[in-house]
This record gives structure tokens, C-alpha cells and sequence, in this order.
């Protein structure tokens, strides 16, 4: 009797995985047609993405242009550089020239040939700009000696010292490549318009409102992009981003939710929402201004770290707001994360917190800062995860005596404040697009632009350029240990707090989009499509 | 003979000792408005409860507790904890002293100016009163939470800078009302009689005008300082007013408590009750100070 029921069970299942199967296939097979809308919560400044450092750029614009490398939309960690615009690349074997063979056929919206001379003038105007002319990443091109042309198809990049990280940095999704006839014309002229290559084609942008952009009918990729068009929607606060989603006048958000909003999205729509999640290369810290007293002593810095209880503040703020892992100067997880066991004997990170207060009420005293001290810590005007932070900070610093008061600063002043120099301690900010050393650790060389503390160290100087040239990862990661060291423990330059969590809570409807650590990635829209 | 004294001396006893004019004025508001007693005790509990703070709290209002964050009302947490812990009854306790702070500060600070103005413009009348009409009017047309904004954007938000901006918007709506009382008594033989002794402008404002417009300077700083507790709040909410970690009831309906709000309700109810409570106690009890000050209005 078992057995035939058995066999029963047996064959409905075979009939109804081959009634199904074909099903299941229709539905992961990318479907053309419809408009993506979605919400973008910060707005462009220019148009212009070689000087722009908001994703308020990235997200409405990237889908009209191309760039030499993309990376791999599919890819979780985001760290594999695919071609876009370049079809092969080679590399020399002393590492220092670089040759990309571009695409054939690729055409600027307004119909133009793509050559070899487009991608130069565009990183010409990127690592050597014109006085007077923005370029946000040059200084993470100073190994570039020069960009060339020799053929209508090659360009070639020479460097003056091999750097592992130089292909990663050309998948950059800010390096997007712009006519060169037009650049000639007028440098400037990519600040106020758009011609790209890439898969969507501009319709309106009407500011404060909405971007629209259309299927390009032109576009390389054969096939692609699935979708007729998008339109992004301009929204700022919370709230209606949520609400946006929830009453399905938006598919999705890319930046990314807190908890309580992806918990409020999931329970009201259920199984329309897919949720995606991930590390973020994001992190908040603290800066302490070294010329300022008492922070230009290295024992209230690490006073000010040592009062920190990271693990417990990952475990509950991760309940409240967008950040998780306690970490040092690599996302972790990522290969040159540090491993938890040394992580533990950096200041500030080690599991007995009452020790580490102790210490640093030791610290305060030795250094003459009386209890009850008082100062003006200055915050970034962004709910999340800067308001749940800047709490947190405030009463763990309160546990050593301190007496925090906190000064939100509007977002768009914020950062010409920290340039200023105009605070005490700040919290300072940084979002990669790509995990990896050279280009999150730039800031901390003495005469970066973003050392907001100014601090002024040799040592660390010195380390940075090590690291970067050391060929072996073996070698690298001794290297990168010692640089953080020196900058979070034995100077306490800068404190960590904790990394970012990214949560994207979208609409099932949404397909061929793929989470990465990095909000700056996978925004070209060409592999998305909407299920019926 | 000797009962007479004795009897004398009883009647003396039994008879109502006569009441202070302020007691009696109490009592009389009292019995006569019901509401706007009530709204009177609603602020003075208020104003107990915002001066002995430390000592009605039961909790530190800015310390983190994660091991209770988000708890319903229980017996621990009367009205709650918030996402970081906090009790909500003690914020609110303190809160109380913000709201209070703000709204006293900017109020009288408002109705003062606006009544100096508003007599200075009566009084002196002419050119001197048509600029400061016409200056009033500009302010006046801006909606008063507008201009606080933007004051606020200017100065920062610091309390006294809050104090400043909610203030300002204050003084024309005062300005105008003691104006209109003002010129009446502007005409009044005896302001006449002390400019024909050659009394000073300054006398004959402060000594013989200010104190006959009291009572429309009282009804306008009861009215002003609703509306300021108010304003205190939807600034707090917007971001814009007072600044995390302190305890605000503005502050308090924002952030953690929309993003819970399904979840924790308490956090928005109970600040958004003392917020209501507090409005509409000083609303009643303006009102009735106008019924009872105001002699068109005055009801035997």
C-alpha cells in the first residue's frame, strides 16, 4: 500500500516538474519590453560623471553611456573586470603598458563612430585635465604616464610604475567615454548634456522630478537592452521612497533600504518583493582634526576609539540602520580584509570593552582632558546611517566621561565643511566602487584632499606606495597590516566605525539585476528586464 | 455683659477672611472658566514636571540601553523604550524642558517686542508708524513656519538660534493686535494731559500706554506660546530645530518612530500626546484669559 502511494507521489512529481519546467524557463528567459521606473534619492549636480561623486549622477545617467571596463554585472563580489567598450585587453610583462582593442560598431547617440581617440580625449580629461577643469579621481590615476591612440581601434595606456590595481580602476563606472570631437569643442560641454554609447538613449530630465531615457535601437549588444526605457524618480526623503515601492509606483531603489524598511516592504507586498542584500564598501568614520587641542594628541584619539564597543554596536544598530561588520581598512570578507584574530588586537576592536574604557579614561587623564569634557561632534544631514551612528558615538563616548554635543550639517555643505577643516571630530565618509587597497586607502596619504584631519605621516605615506606596488598578495596584505596599525592604533589618525550593510528590497517584477558591494555598480540597466 | 464680646468675637470668626485681589482673581477664573483652569493646570504640571526633570525621570534620557531597544509600555518602561533603548517616558519628561524652554523663550521674547513695536508705531504715529506697518507686513507675508525655517537654515540650530527664529515670525502678529489697542488709547485725555506736562516719549510709553495694553499683550503670549511649542516640534521633526542625542518631542516623532511605526507605535503616540496635550492646554487657557480680560467678551 506505502509502495503505491509511493509511486503515485512519485509520478505526480515527474508530471508536474515537466508541466512546470518550461514554465520556470519562460520566466528566467529575459522578456522585452516595459519601463523600469525607479527612485533615485539625491539629484545630479552636472552631467558630467568625471567630476560628479554622487550616485545622484551614476544611477539616472549611467544607462547612456559605455565605458572602456565594466564590472561583471552578474558577479556578487563585484570585483571581476569585464570589457564594455574594450573587446580584449593585453598586458605587458614588466606591467606597465596596457592595450585595449575596442569594439566595432559601437555608435554615440547621435550616430557617430566610436574610435580609440573618443576613449583617449576622455582619460585625457580625466588623468590630465585642464587647469580650472574638475576631475574627482585623477589622483588615482598619478601611475598613468601617458594615454595613446596609435590606431582607430587600440588604445594604450603607459605607466610609470606597475600597479595591481590599474585594470579595476579602468572598469571605474564614473570613467564614462565621451566624444572626442565634441570634447575639443568644448570640455565643458558634457556638464550640460548627454551623448553616450550606452544602451539608453536621453529623453528629459525635468529637475527635482524625474529622468526618463529610452531603449537605444543602436546599441552594440544585439538583443539588448530588454527594456523600452526607465524613468527615474527624484526623491529624497525616506519615507516616500518606501512608500514609492510599497504602492508599486516604483520597482526598486539602488542604493539600498534600512532594516524597518525592508521589514515594512516585505510585510506589505510578501512575495512581490525580492530582497538582495550584501556587505557595501561603505564605511563611516571619525575624523579627529590634528590641529585642533585635545584631538592633536594621539592619546584622545585613541581614547576616543578605545571607547567604542564595536561588536555590540554591530549587533544592534545592524537592527536599526544600514551598517553590520566590524572591520578595518578593507570591506570584510574581501582578500585583503583583516583577519578577526588581529583585527581584535587593534585599538578600539578588542571583545573587553570595561578594559578598553578603562584605558581610555587613563588616556584622557594623562593627557590632561578633564571629565566631563565637552565638544561639538559634526554630522552628515543624512538619516541613514549617519543619525543612528552619531547617537551611538555620542553615548559610547559619554561612557568615558565625554560630553558630545552633535551638529548636523547639511548634506551638500558637508563636504566643503570637512575641506574647511571648520570641526573638532567629523564623521567622515567614504563609498568605493571597487574593494580594493589603492583606491580606498588614497585618503589617508598626507596630502590627499579627503585626510579631512589633517594629519601628517611619513610613515603611512610610505606604506601606502608599498603596498601599492607590491607584486605578490602575500606580500601586499604584510604591508596593508602595518599601514593599519599605524593609521587606526599606534597613531589613531582616523577611528572605523562599522561597514555598511546594502539591502535592496525591489519588486519580483525586476530581473537580471544583480546586488554588488558597491551602490556605483550595475547601473547601465542593459541585463535588466521586467517579468510579466 | 460678658457674653456679648464672646458672641461678638465668634461672628467675627465665621465670617469669610477677606480674599487677596490676586487669590480671587484665581478663584474667580476658576470657577468661571472650568476649561481654561483646566488648561492652566495642564501647564502647571508641565512646568513642574520640566523643573524637577532629574528627579521625575526614571531613566538617563540619552543613554543607550540595546538590551531593552523597542520594548513595548511594561512595567520597566512605562510608555516604552525607543530603537536605541531610551526610555520613552524619560525623554518625554525632559522633552518637556525643551518644549517649555523654546516656547517661553520665543513667546515672551516676541509678544514683548511685537507690543514695544506695536505702541511705538500708535504712539509716534506718521512716517515712523507707516515703515514699521509696511516692514510688519512684509514679515506677515510669510506663513509662519516658513520663515521660521528659513531662519533657522541661516542661524543653525542651536536652541538660542531657535529661540531667535521662532520669535521673529512672532513679533508683526503681535505687533499688529497692541497697535490697534494701542491707538485708541493714544487718544485718551490723560496720554494728552502727560504730553502737555512735557512728560518724555519714553514715560509716556512705558508708564501711561505699555500697562493699558496688558491685557491683549497676555492673550497674544498665551496663543504665541502654543503655537511656539508647536513650531518647536515641526521644526525638531523637519531636522531642523534640536539635535540628537537631546531629548526633544518633535525630535522624538521622527526618524525611528516612522520607520516603526507600525511595529512600535509608541513611539510616535506618546510625544505626539504631550505635543497635542501641551498646544491645547496653552489654547484653552488663552482663551479663556481673552473671555476673562476682555471686556466685550466678559460673561457675568
Amino acid at each position: 500500500m506505502h509502495r503505491r502511494i509511493a509511486h503515485v507521489v512519485t509520478l505526480a512529481t515527474l508530471i508536474l516538474a515537466v508541466a512546470v519546467a518550461p514554465v520556470a524557463a519562460q520566466q528566467d528567459k529575459p522578456r522585452s519590453g516595459g519601463e523600469l521606473v525607479f527612485v533615485v534619492p539625491s539629484q545630479p549636480p552636472s552631467y558630467d560623471a568625471h567630476q560628479e561623486e554622487t550616485f545622484g549622477v551614476i544611477h539616472p545617467m549611467a544607462p547612456h553611456y559605455g565605458t572602456l571596463l565594466r564590472v561583471d554585472p552578474f558577479e556578487k563580489t563585484g570585483t571581476k573586470p569585464v570589457g564594455d567598450l574594450a573587446e580584449s585587453w593585453t598586458i605587458s610583462k614588466d606591467g606597465l603598458t596596457y592595450t585595449f582593442k575596442l569594439r566595432k560598431g559601437v555608435k554615440f547617440h547621435d550616430g557617430a563612430e566610436l574610435t580609440s581617440k573618443d576613449a583617449k580625449a576622455s582619460y585625457d580629461k580625466i588623468i590630465f585635465p585642464p587647469a580650472g577643469l574638475k576631475s574627482s579621481r585623477k589622483a588615482t590615476y598619478a601611475s598613468v604616464e601617458a594615454v595613446e591612440a596609435p590606431d582607430p581601434s587600440t588604445v594604450r595606456f603607459r605607466l610609470k610604475w606597475p600597479e595591481s590595481s590599474f585594470l579595476l580602476n579602468l572598469a571605474s563606472p564614473w570613467n564614462w567615454i565621451y566624444r572626442a570631437e565634441t570634447l575639443a569643442k568644448d570640455i565643458r560641454w558634457y556638464e550640460k548634456n548627454v551623448n553616450g554609447t550606452g544602451p539608453f538613449t536621453f529623453v528629459e530630465h525635468v529637475k527635482g522630478s524625474h529622468w526618463v531615457g529610452k531603449k537605444n535601437a543602436n546599441y552594440w549588444d544585439k538583443g539588448k537592452p530588454y527594456l523600452d526605457g526607465y524613468r527615474a524618480l527624484f526623491i529624497s526623503a525616506s519615507a516616500p521612497q518606501v512608500a514609492a515601492i510599497r504602492g508599486e509606483r516604483a520597482f526598486i531603489q539602488f542604493r539600498g533600504f534600512s532594516p524597518p524598511e525592508r521589514d515594512q516592504l516585505v510585510n506589505a507586498l510578501g512575495p512581490k518583493i525580492t530582497v538582495q542584500q550584501s556587505g557595501w564598501d561603505c564605511v563611516l568614520m571619525v575624523a579627529m582634526h590634528h590641529d585642533k587641542k585635545p584631538f592633536s594628541d594621539k592619546r584622545v584619539r585613541r581614547a576616543l576609539t578605545l571607547a567604542l564597543d564595536r561588536y555590540e554596536g554591530s549587533k544592534n544598530l545592524s537592527r536599526i540602520t544600514i551598517v553590520r561588520d566590524v572591520g578595518g581598512v578593507q570591506v570584510p570578507g574581501t582578500p585583503y580584509a583583516t583577519p578577526p584574530a588581529e583585527l581584535e588586537k587593534l585599538a578600539g576592536y578588542g571583545k573587553d570593552i570595561n578594559a578598553a574604557r578603562a584605558e581610555a579614561k587613563k588616556l584622557l587623564k594623562e593627557a590632561g582632558v578633564p571629565d566631563g569634557f565637552a565638544f561639538t561632534f559634526k554630522n552628515r544631514g543624512i538619516p541613514h546611517p549617519y543619525e543612528p551612528i552619531g547617537v551611538w558615538l555620542i553615548d559610547q563616548w559619554r561612557q568615558i566621561g565625554l560630553n558630545v554635543k552633535q551638529e548636523f550639517v547639511e548634506a551638500s555643505a558637508y563636504h566643503p565643511m570637512l575641506k574647511r577643516g571648520d570641526f573638532e571630530v567629523a564623521m567622515d565618509f567614504a563609498c568605493g566602487f571597487i574593494v580594493e587597497p589603492d583606491l580606498d586607502l588614497f585618503r589617508f596619504v598626507s596630502t590627499s584632499d579627503a585626510n579631512y584631519g589633517k594629519h601628517k605621516d611619513a610613515v603611512i605615506d610610505e606604506l601606502y606606495v608599498k603596498q601599492a606596488r607590491a607584486a605578490d598578495p602575500e606580500e601586499r596584505k604584510k604591508i596593508l597590516r602595518q599601514f593599519e596599525k599605524r593609521l587606526l592604533d599606534e597613531e589613531a589618525h582616523i577611528m572605523y566605525t562599522l561597514w555598511w550593510n546594502r539591502i535592496i528590497p525591489h519588486n519580483s517584477r525586476v530581473k537580471g539585476w544583480t546586488i554588488t558591494p558597491s551602490h556605483y555598480l550595475n547601473n547601465q540597466l542593459d541585463t535588466v528586464w521586467l517579468s510579466e | 455683659m460678658a457674653m456679648n464680646p464672646t458672641v461678638e468675637h465668634a461672628a467675627e470668626i465665621e465670617r469669610p477672611a477677606p480674599r487677596s485681589g490676586v487669590r480671587s482673581a484665581i478663584v474667580d477664573f476658576c470657577r468661571r472658566r472650568t476649561l481654561g483652569a483646566l488648561g492652566a493646570a495642564v501647564i502647571v504640571l508641565m512646568l513642574t514636571v520640566a523643573t524637577f526633570a532629574e528627579f521625575l525621570a526614571p531613566y538617563d534620557p540619552v543613554a543607550n540601553n540595546f538590551g531593552a531597544m523597542l520594548s513595548a509600555p511594561s512595567r520597566g518602561h512605562w510608555l516604552g523604550t525607543d530603537s536605541f533603548g531610551r526610555d520613552v517616558l524619560s525623554r518625554l519628561i525632559y522633552g518637556s524642558r525643551t518644549a517649555l524652554m523654546v516656547g517661553f523663550g520665543a513667546s515672551v521674547l516676541g509678544a514683548t517686542l511685537g507690543a514695544i513695536l506695536g505702541v511705538g508705531g500708535a504712539y509716534f504715529a506718521g512716517k515712523i508708524d507707516l515703515v514699521l506697518q509696511r516692514i510688519m507686513d512684509i514679515f506677515l507675508s510669510f506663513p509662519l513656519i516658513i520663515l521660521a525655517l528659513a531662519l533657522v537654515a541661516i542661524l543653525g540650530n542651536t536652541i538660542p538660534n531657535l529661540i531667535i527664529a521662532i520669535m521673529i515670525p512672532m513679533i508683526p502678529r503681535c505687533a499688529l493686535v497692541i497697535r490697534s489697542s494701542a491707538l485708541s488709547i493714544r487718544e485718551m485725555p490723560y496720554v494728552d494731559a502727560a504730553r502737555a506736562a512735557g512728560f518724555s516719549h519714553a514715560r509716556i510709553i512705558m508708564r501711561h500706554m505699555l500697562p493699558n495694553v496688558m491685557a491683549p499683550y497676555l492673550i497674544m503670549l498665551t496663543a504665541f506660546l502654543g503655537q511656539a511649542i508647536l513650531l518647536e516640534a515641526s521644526l525638531s521633526f523637519l531636522g531642523l530645530g534640536v539635535q540628537e542625542p537631546l531629548a526633544a518631542w518633535g525630535l522624538m516623532l521622527r526618524g525611528a518612530a516612522v520607520e516603526f511605526a507600525e511595529t512600535a507605535p509608541w513611539l510616535a503616540i506618546f510625544p505626539g500626546l504631550a505635543i497635542s496635550l501641551a498646544v491645547f492646554a496653552f489654547n484653552l487657557f488663552g482663551d479663556s484669559l481673552r473671555d476673562a480680560l476682555d471686556p466685550r467678551l466678559r460673561t457675568q
